[in-house]
């Protein structure tokens, strides 16, 4: 059997099922609503695992899964060399999402990584310790600021809620997932100009291979065939 | 292999006890938030870090450097020399077939009496252990490149900024870049400064910078906006500093030439000849010693001085076998005040071993 790992909820599952469903590849939930079992019509050899979408890297990278649809961003930010460990097969069209870096709009200085950088000497200066940045992204902030050069910043993390908090002055700065920018408007923060660390979207993966037997290999065959991919 | 690996961290030790150095002993796991405010946050990418319940944060040390300095700086001693051998944990993010875990064996060096000979006995300490493998050294001096900026005809503000990107090679040459006037300023900047109030459109007040705060930044973009750009023949000195890579004599020979434009440079120039002197004093041949004006700008951003590696000769591949610098300005940032010359470098005994043909 080749293991297809799904979100197992709300928006980017239906996405999911829509997505392949167009192309003859049924996927649905067995069972009722609350279960997580699911089945494939359509295509023989293919069992779907519903699965957390932030899981389905590790999962991928374990090959517990063969293939799994998740964000860009959760491979990138939860698998270190992701792309040795992973392929991308399509990327998929919805589920986007941009990683960015934003500050308060009182800062009106800052609209670039250099003034960022620039602004948080200053802080350290004058605060005593680096600029805190909130993220759950911890990897692709760290790196993307050190490819950029910007220094004494700290990272603390925030897994939700994010755009709350400059305001209650746990940070000064965020990166974090938007879409449409409203909810970094609406708590008075505005995105810096060269700050998209990533745009992400729902994106189908394979993982590596070198372990699949040959009636996984002629099943992914016929997927890929199925899929026009 | 570990017993082989243990003996010859044995050997290097005893050749840095016989260079006068008292061997010391430092712990394995260390309060992250010292490393953090002296790395940044970079180091969690290379030091792993665990939790203690009291504690806090800790990392599994990276290097000896920072508990070293800590102890030297307690004990009060001057001069002193040091020697330890230890693992060392680095986390691996991209390149598995480097090791996370390896053993370094160091020597440091607490004098501000001769900074040259100082400098001199650790590099020649080095060298003599490595003696018979096949190594290339290569050399830098962070401290011309420091001198350079600090004799620019431009703002001081400006020089804070070169000088604090100094280990972050691409954001050192945009900055540069900016500062003559190579590339335009951002549009939104050119903005912000033509506005009558600048806070016009600013949204409400939230978090710790204060308005007072943005409102210096701004004062200190105007300033900038008004200096004159750093000369082309300024940068174009910079560029041909950088670009030094050439045995030690050919190397001093261009610096002076760069030294006559830009006489700021002279007295590390000056450093340079004595630190020569010395090693030569000490049997290094300098007539063919490699000094690379640029090396040491991306290691772990603490040299700012004198800077050397070890190299394996035909393989690039490895790790380099040993390194080390003068690191004076660490001293003072761990010394609450007070600081101490000081110069070090670290041996890795697994690839000593390896080239030595022992496998």
């Amino acid at each position: 059997m080749l293991k297809l790992g799904v979100p197992s909820k709300g928006r980017l599952m239906e996405k999911t099922f829509e997505w392949f469903g167009e192309r003859g590849v049924v996927l649905r939930k067995a069972g009722s609503e609350r279960e997580y079992a699911g089945a494939v019509d359509g295509i023989e050899g293919i069992e779907l695992v519903l699965l957390s979408a932030g899981e389905i890297p590790r999962e991928l990278a374990a090959g517990r899964i063969h293939l799994g649809v998740t964000g860009s961003d959760l491979i990138r930010e939860k698998l270190a060399n992701w792309d040795a460990r992973v392929s991308v097969i399509e990327q998929m069209g919805f589920g986007g999402a941009d990683l960015i870096i934003a500050v308060p709009q009182a800062w009106v200085d800052v609209d670039t990584l250099d003034d960022l950088d620039a602004a948080a000497a200053a802080f350290r200066a004058k605060h005593g310790f680096r600029m805190r940045i909130a993220t759950k992204y911890h990897r692709l902030v760290r790196e993307f600021l050190r490819e950029n050069g910007v220094a004494d910043y700290q990272l603390v993390d925030s897994q939700g809620a994010t755009e709350g908090v400059v305001k209650n002055e746990t940070a000064e700065a965020i990166a974090d997932i938007t879409s449409t920018g409203e909810t970094l408007r609406a708590n008075g923060l505005k995105i810096i100009d060269d700050g998209l660390i990533h745009a992400s979207q729902a994106t189908l993966f394979r993982g590596v291979r070198d372990r699949w037997d040959d009636a996984q290999r002629a099943t992914f065959k016929a997927l890929e065939k199925m899929l026009n991919v | 292999m570990a017993d082989l690996i243990g003996a010859e961290a044995l050997r290097l030790m005893a050749a840095f006890e016989a260079a006068g150095a008292v061997p010391v002993e430092a712990a394995i796991l260390q309060p992250a938030s010292t490393l953090l405010d002296l790395y940044g946050e970079d180091i969690r990418s290379r030091a792993y870090v665990t939790s203690d319940p009291l504690r806090g944060e800790m990392m599994l040390r990276p290097d000896f450097t920072l508990p070293i300095v800590q102890m030297h700086m307690e004990s009060r001693a001057d001069p002193a020399r040091y020697t330890y051998a230890g693992p060392v944990f680095r986390k691996q993010e991209h390149d598995e077939s480097r090791a996370n875990e390896f053993t370094q064996v160091g020597f440091e060096v607490f004098d501000g009496q001769n900074p040259a000979a100082a400098d001199a006995d650790v590099f020649a300490a080095i060298a003599g252990v490595l003696e018979g493998l096949p190594v290339r050294a290569a050399t830098g001096d962070l401290g011309i490149l420091m001198a350079a900026v600090h004799g620019l005809r431009t703002t001081g503000a400006r020089k804070a900024a070169l000088l604090r990107h100094i280990w972050r090679p691409r954001r050192f040459r945009a900055f540069l870049d900016r500062f003559g006037v190579r590339t335009p300023p951002p549009t939104s900047r050119v903005a912000l400064l033509a506005m009558a109030d600048p806070f016009a459109n600013a949204g409400p007040d939230v978090g710790l910078r204060s308005r007072a705060e943005v409102q210096a930044r701004i004062d200190a973009l105007r300033e900038d906006a008004a200096a004159a750009p750093i000369s082309s023949e300024e940068l174009a000195l910079i560029d041909a500093l950088l670009a030094i890579r050439e045995t030690s004599p050919n190397a001093l020979s261009a610096l002076r030439d760069i030294a006559v434009d830009m006489p700021a440079i002279g007295p590390a120039v000056a450093k340079l000849v004595a630190r020569l002197d010395a090693l030569s004093e000490r049997g290094i041949d300098v007539e063919t010693l490699d000094f690379e004006a640029s090396f040491g700008r991306t290691t772990l951003e603490y040299y700012d001085g004198f800077v050397f590696g070890f190299y394996a000769a035909d393989r690039p591949d490895l790790a380099p076998v040993a390194t080390g610098g003068r690191y004076d300005a660490l001293t003072a940032v761990l010394g609450q005040g007070r600081a101490v010359p000081a110069v070090g470098g670290v041996v890795r005994p697994d690839l000593c071993l390896s080239l030595g043909g022992v496998s």
